[in-house]
């Protein structure tokens, strides 16, 4: 096995996890970290692709990454922030409750 | 491949699968954090400096931070009466199984196409300055955008509403 494909194979599982943790959790924030868990494999690959392709001094998959990882701050910040107000009016973080769009 | 490579690769599964399988939310964002720490790991092996360490300046220093805080926040560190996971699991565990089966086959199957040990490549945090000012200008600024908008917008959604202001 080529080293690209180890580190493909290792982001694959990653983001398994990933989405396993955030489909089966009860918890927003537990979900929240699932998806965490699936950009950050997206990233490995990325990173792995810029590493073993053909024109790496062209930095292309390395930027993609450092803008992925720039995107996923914002999207934990709100994603956080909206479980916090979400917490303020019901009470839970648990999904199973929340089953209605009206606050 | 090298030793380094499967311990922290091990590392890194071992951190994921304890941040979604663990119990304690607090211990979930813990383990959350190792995760991390073995993907900046993985990053630093894969000859990625910079992004190994704005891995660790922005996951573990600010996103972690963020989420423990969230926990923290929300009383989330109770275990709830019904159990942690969530109804219909298995249906979600099929679906992430059945997800990992398809990549693994992907790569598997492409294994004879993919690129062999390439030359290291040297990249300093020079160039990529450069190509931040230079190539990647437009986007730099749009993420510039996302940032103040995301961070104004959580702001917005967790400030506290007066009495009677809904």
């Amino acid at each position: 096995m080529t080293p690209l494909a180890s580190y493909l194979l290792v982001a694959a599982l990653l983001f398994s996890i990933g989405l396993a943790g955030a489909l089966t959790r009860r918890s927003a924030i537990l979900v929240l970290i699932g998806i965490e868990l699936m950009l950050n494999a997206a990233n490995l690959n990325l990173i792995a692709f810029w590493r073993y392709g053909p024109h790496p001094e062209a930095l292309t998959g390395m930027m993609f990454a450092i803008f992925s990882i720039a995107v996923a701050a914002a999207e934990a910040a709100v994603g956080l922030g909206l479980v916090i107000h979400i917490h303020r009016y019901a009470h839970t973080t648990n999904l199973d409750a929340m089953n209605r769009m009206k606050g | 491949m090298n030793s380094v490579f499967y311990l922290i690769s091990a590392l890194t599964v071992v951190g994921g699968l304890a941040a979604v399988l663990l119990r304690n939310t607090v211990h979930c964002a813990l383990a959350l954090t190792v995760a991390f720490a073995g993907l900046a790991l993985l990053f630093l092996d894969l000859d990625a400096q910079f992004a190994g360490f704005a891995q660790i300046l922005v996951y573990i220093g600010a996103v972690a931070i963020l989420v423990v805080f969230a926990i923290l926040l929300t009383r989330g560190s109770e275990t709830p009466k019904g159990g942690v996971y969530s109804r219909n699991w298995p249906v979600g565990l099929v679906i992430a199984a059945g997800v990992f089966a398809v990549l693994g086959w992907a790569v598997l199957q492409s294994g004879s196409v993919l690129p062999h040990e390439t030359a290291v490549p040297v990249v300093t945090v020079r160039q990529i300055g450069n190509a931040l000012m230079d190539r990647y200008v437009l986007p730099l600024e749009i993420v510039a955008l996302l940032l103040t908008t995301a961070m104004i917008g959580a702001v917005i959604v967790a400030m506290h509403e007066k009495e009677g202001q809904k």
